[in-house]
This record gives C-alpha cells, sequence and structure tokens, in this order.
C-alpha cells in the first residue's frame, strides 16, 4: 500500500530535502484559527501537519501542550469537530494530515468507526503516545482496512528487539522521540540522536521522523541533516499560545515555520 | 476462573500496557525483575522480616463487639491494616517496591499520593533504606490531606505539588509519570495502587495479598469456618484486592468493593466508576472510567481524598464482569457519620477511606444473621484527617 506519506517522503527525497513536520493542536484557540493555520503553514513551507487532538490527561505532553489541550477542550474542540475540520480543509489543501491522539478518545470513539471515518475525511495517519504496538491489535484490521497509517514511536530507551518490532510496524514513517521525556524537554545530545536514528534504518527501510525538543532553526537544521522528517511541536504551540487570538497570530506562526524550514533547506545545501 | 493477568497483562478485557516507548522497556524490566525476586528465596525473606518487624505484621483481626451488637446482625470482624507502621496497608507494597528499587539499582524513587497514606509510606521507606524520594501530590490534596505532607518532609522527601487538571490523585499520577519518563535510567516509580500498566497492577496486588492470607487464617482459627462476606473501600483498590486475593476460589465468601459516592451518583460529583463510568484508557490500563462520550475523563468528588480518582484497578474490573465481586458505593455523608459511630463505639477513627467501608456494613450487617460472618478492611487510620473534620464542622484547632 502506498500512502500519501510514502509519496511525500519520495517526492522530498527527489528533491533533497527532508520533510518538516509541524505540530498543531486542533482547536487551540478554536477550530477556525487551526483550520487558516494549516493552509498557511503550508505556504510557509511545512511538509506534513500532526494535528493533536487535545485530551484531558496527557502523559507524554510537558507544560506548554497540556495547556494547549486544555485550551482547546474549553473551546469545545473534540475528535469529531476535529474530522470536520478536516473534511472542510480537504477543499482546500492536500498536504498530509496526520492526527495524534491519546488512545482513549479513539477507544470512545470506536476504534473501527475512528478508522473508517479519518480515513474518509482526508487523515493520512494516525500517532498515539500511549499506544505501543503490543496493544494496537483492535486498531490494525480497521486502520488497514481503511488504508489509514499507524505511526509508532521509539525511544532512547528502546531496545535492540523493540527497535525491530516497532519499526517493522510503523507506517509512513518511524517517529523517534529524541529525548527521553516529554514534549517540550531541552535536546541537548544530538550525537545520540543520529546514532539511534542510524540503528533504526538498519531495520527498517520506513523513513525516520525526528520529534521532542527540536525548537530552533538551529535544532531543525541539526535534525534534518541525520533524519528524514523533522517534527517541531512545543516551539510552534508556544507562539500559538503567545499571540492567542490577535489577529497577527497566524502570520507570526507561519513567519516562525518559514525560518524552521529556510533553516534545514540551508544545511541541505551545504555538502556534508 | 484462571489465573489472572495473562503475560500481556489482562484481566480479561482489562489491564494492558497504554504507555508511551520511553517507558515500555522498564516495564518489561520491571516485570522480569519482580518475576525473579518473587521465586528468590532470599527476597522473599526479606520482605517477610519487614513487614514483621518493620510494619508490624501479622496485624490484627479484631471483633468488633460493641459495634456487632449495635448494628444487631452479622458478626463483625476489622482487619485492623490500622495499626500497621505509617497508618495504613500501604507499607505493605512500598516495603515491596523498595526492595526491587534496589534490586534493580535504582536509588531515587517516586510516588503519586491522594490521601498521602501512599507517599508518607514511599517517604518512610526511603528513609529507612537510604534512598532519595520524591512524591507528587495535587495541590488540592495538599490542602486537605496538610498533615501529612508535613509528614513526608520530615521524613526527608521532596513534596512537588501538581498544580494540572483537579488537582488531585489522577493528576499525581501523571505527573509522576512524565518524571519517570525523563529519569527513567535512576529511578523507580513506586506507584501506590493496583492500577497503571503491568506488572503494576499484577505486582501491587501480589504484595498486598498478605492482608487477606492473614486474614483467612486469622477467622479459620478464630470462628473454624470462612466468612460470609469481606467489605473493603475500592479507590484504586489496592487494599480490597489485598483483601479479597486469598478468597477468589472460595466461591461461598462474598466480596464487596465500596466506592465514593461523594454528594450522590446523581449528582455526577462521585468516583463511583461502576455506577457511572464505562471501559477506557487511563494511565496505562484498560479499565472502567469516569469520561464522557467523547473520552475525557470526568471531575470526580470525594472527602475522601484517597478515593478520588476516576479510574479503579483493572482487576476490579474483571471481578465484576465475572460476577465474583459486587461494587456500592455510599456517600460523603454516609461515610462521615461511620467515622463516628466508629470512634464513638469502638474507640477506633477510621480513614476516610475505610470509613466508606464501614458505612456500607452499616447498610449490610443489619440484614444478616447472627452467625454470619463480616470482615471489613480497615485499611488505614483517621489521625491524618483530623483536621480535615475539624475544618468540614467549622471548628479551629
Amino acid at each position: 500500500m502506498t500512502s500519501k506519506l510514502d509519496h511525500t517522503f519520495a517526492t522530498l527525497r527527489q528533491r533533497g530535502e527532508k520533510a518538516l513536520i509541524a505540530y498543531v493542536m486542533a482547536g487551540d484557540p478554536s477550530l477556525q484559527d487551526t483550520e487558516q493555520l494549516v493552509v498557511e503553514l503550508e505556504q510557509a513551507g511545512a511538509d506534513i501537519i500532526e494535528l493533536g487532538v487535545p485530551f484531558s490527561d496527557p502523559i507524554a505532553d510537558g507544560p506548554v501542550i497540556q495547556q494547549a489541550a486544555e485550551r482547546a477542550l474549553r473551546s469545545g474542540t473534540s475528535l469529531r469537530t476535529i474530522l470536520s475540520m478536516v473534511t472542510r480543509l480537504r477543499a482546500r489543501t492536500q498536504i498530509p494530515l496526520i492526527l495524534m491522539a491519546y488512545y482513549n478518545n479513539i477507544h470512545a470513539f470506536g476504534p473501527e468507526r475512528f478508522c473508517h471515518e479519518a480515513a474518509q475525511a482526508g487523515v493520512d495517519g494516525v500517532i498515539m503516545p500511549d499506544m505501543p504496538p503490543d496493544e494496537a491489535g483492535p486498531l490494525r484490521g480497521p486502520a488497514a482496512a481503511a488504508g489509514l497509517p499507524l505511526i509508532f514511536l521509539l525511544a532512547p530507551t528502546s531496545t535492540e528487539e523493540r527497535r525491530t518490532f516497532v519499526a517493522r510496524q510503523s507506517q509512513g514513517f518511524v517517529y523517534y522521540v529524541s529525548l527521553t521525556g516529554i514534549t517540550g524537554a531541552k535536546l541537548h545530545n544530538m550525537a545520540d540522536v543520529a546514532k539511534n536514528v542510524e540503528k533504526i534504518r538498519k531495520v527498517t527501510r520506513v523513513p525516520v521522523a525526528v520529534g521532542f525538543g527540536v525548537a530552533t532553526p538551529e535544532d531543525a537544521a541539526k535534525v534534518a541533516a541525520i533524519a528524514d522528517g523533522v517534527i517541531v511541536g512545543s516551539a510552534i504551540v508556544k507562539q500559538i499560545a503567545a499571540y492567542g487570538q490577535k489577529p497577527e497570530m497566524v502570520k507570526h506562526v507561519a513567519g516562525f515555520v518559514r525560518s524552521l524550514k529556510a533553516a534545514m533547506r540551508a544545511a541541505q545545501s551545504k555538502p556534508r | 476462573m484462571g489465573s489472572v493477568p495473562t503475560k500481556q497483562g489482562r484481566f480479561g478485557l482489562y489491564g494492558g500496557r497504554y504507555v508511551p516507548e520511553t517507558l515500555m522497556p522498564a516495564l518489561l524490566e520491571l516485570e522480569k525483575e519482580y518475576s525473579s525476586a518473587k521465586k528468590d528465596r532470599r527476597f522473599q525473606s526479606e520482605l517477610a522480616y519487614y513487614l514483621k518487624h518493620y510494619v508490624g505484621r501479622p496485624t490484627s483481626l479484631y471483633f468488633a463487639q460493641r459495634l456487632t451488637k449495635r448494628l444487631g446482625g452479622a458478626k463483625i470482624y476489622l482487619k485492623r491494616e490500622d495499626l500497621c507502621h505509617t497508618g495504613a496497608h500501604k507499607i505493605n507494597n512500598a516495603i515491596g517496591q523498595g526492595l526491587l528499587a534496589q534490586r534493580m539499582k535504582k536509588l531515587r524513587i517516586i510516588a503519586e499520593t491522594g490521601a498521602g497514606q501512599h507517599g508518607v509510606a514511599t517517604a518512610t521507606v526511603a528513609a529507612m533504606f537510604g534512598l532519595q524520594c520524591e512524591v507528587y501530590m495535587g495541590t488540592e490534596d495538599m490542602q486537605r490531606q496538610a498533615l501529612n505532607v508535613f509528614r513526608m518532609r520530615l521524613l526527608g522527601s521532596t513534596v512537588t505539588g501538581v498544580d494540572a487538571g483537579s488537582r488531585t490523585l489522577k493528576d499525581a499520577i501523571s505527573e509522576a509519570m512524565r518524571d519517570w519518563t525523563t529519569n527513567i535510567r535512576t529511578t523507580h516509580y513506586i506507584l501506590g495502587s493496583v492500577l497503571g500498566a503491568h506488572p503494576y497492577p499484577m505486582m501491587i496486588r501480589d504484595f498486598q495479598s498478605i492482608i487477606g492470607r492473614e486474614t483467612r487464617r486469622q477467622i479459620l482459627a478464630a470462628e473454624g469456618r470462612l466468612p460470609d462476606c469481606l467489605i473493603a473501600c475500592v479507590g484504586g483498590g489496592s487494599n480490597a484486592i489485598g483483601l479479597f486475593h486469598a478468597f477468589i476460589r472460595d466461591k461461598k465468601v462474598k466480596m464487596v468493593g465500596v466506592e465514593a459516592g461523594g454528594l450522590g451518583v446523581a449528582s455526577g460529583k462521585h468516583a463511583a466508576r461502576f455506577a457511572g463510568g464505562k471501559p477506557g484508557v487511563l494511565q496505562g490500563t484498560m479499565t472502567y472510567l469516569l469520561q464522557g462520550d467523547d473520552g475525557q475523563v470526568n471531575l470526580t468528588h470525594s472527602v475522601s481524598a484517597g478515593l478520588d480518582y476516576a479510574a479503579i484497578g483493572p482487576e476490579h474490573s474483571y471481578l465484576r464482569d465475572q460476577g465474583r465481586a459486587e461494587y456500592t458505593s455510599v456517600t460523603d455523608d454516609e461515610a462521615m457519620a461511620a467515622f463516628d459511630l466508629l470512634a464513638r463505639e469502638e474507640g477506633i477513627m477510621p480513614a476516610l477511606e475505610s470509613a466508606h467501608a464501614i458505612a456500607y456494613t452499616v447498610k449490610v450487617a443489619p440484614t444478616m444473621k447472627k452467625n454470619q460472618l463480616l470482615v471489613v478492611n480497615l485499611s488505614g487510620r483517621g489521625d491524618k484527617d483530623v483536621q480535615q473534620i475539624a475544618n468540614m464542622r467549622g471548628i479551629t484547632l
């Protein structure tokens, strides 16, 4: 099965570029803003958008994304309204959209119904931070039937056995968590990240994207040098929070994303 | 009913390991280490040594003569976990996991706490074993259990307030999980109840099952037969599963778990998961959960911080599905009345958590015959709640 994610990574590879995966919390500060952000961030150079589904108890997230989830929940966001937004967005853009959702939201929606409706709406993949492939059994069948890639995560603590196990089940790309910690922590050991990305490449041909702790254009450039994709979350969410409902929010966040992509491109054009 | 959990940590539909990948290797390591410790005679004899000489086990099974007479029905026995060192059953598990932490050479331990009893037990064990300890506690709970906060600090632990969500037990667990994710290489997380990802619900049940093993022996010695009914309060459910476990195969022994009914189940302000919840995933495990239609976890309410939690241990969900245990709830007011009753009839102040079990006893004992036997797990003592009760009654101490 060739998914839209596969296509995006292949196209970028031909152009000698790496994927910039921009995370926004859906519904922060409102779904209307999110819709506008997706369109503008694509213009600014994002290759894939990761839409956070707000959950009341996000155990893998640091304070920045926790607070974004609280704002999104206050604005009345749910998985159902997010899928409606994706449907609307598909009239405006074909950028790959991935949902990042804690499993309980999917469980409550109904795993089968979720896979079907998400694919129908135009979602291109799902990441669940609290769902290792060990527990993904009930989702696998419905996801395959709907053609919805399940993206799994690896961490610095993953053993060789788990690296093989997880990487082989991940579709679209492997999400490598750059640090032992939560989202928004500080990334300091790039050499370790590079080593681990290499180890993952040995067991899978699926692209490897690196997230957690990528905060600045400099970080993004460094990660782009070693991975196929660069995931930026908390740093973007922080900018959204800083401007909130002010009219210049979208323009400002787009500017930040543009600077990330520019740094990644500059790093790629330099001989290694 | 076969033996649970399965190798994957499943109790029927419930349990499992719904955690970030960063934690998976640590859970697998913990499972391996625990299963080798379980078979290790030296570990078991060390555990038995501390339970006897440090905790003060066995705790007594006390015939509550005046309460029995007052209620006029079944003969009531109290399993006196309130007499454990630190004042509650929580230390049975804290000692076990403290020994495991040392075995894994993890010299920093963390814990969450609701009522503060598990936090105090962990802080105590940390002091005794010379481990560094940090306890996470919701700021709402820190206020209602100020005495326990100070106790933990006196024992040399750091208490870190959690100001997210409902600022209670649930949020303390999330924060402890985040700490563990960050410091996984140096730190062991001593979870306090039969919650979380496998192997925690199984391991903590095993450490607490000494309650039921002693009770079985003691009631046979006192009465020559098994009890008709066991009663325990259920927050996460570790004291209840600890009492029930040794009796699971004795089908004639009825088992009742008492949840926190708060202001009444109809009010929506409660923590009665079986009355108002449905299966879902929270903090690593699939179990009954108080949640909205879209899967957001509901805020809970109980006068008792230790029962004020949106999910219940997965094995309880299983026992309920199997029809092996029953679950009910009592309100804040009923628990408060039971506190007074036990204090005045027996000279024992129960923890507000345990007062829920007493409150149900007040309802059920009179409906039973005089030759029937009831065992109530008095999981903790009420000293920690005195300040809160005074405040609720408008009394300044």
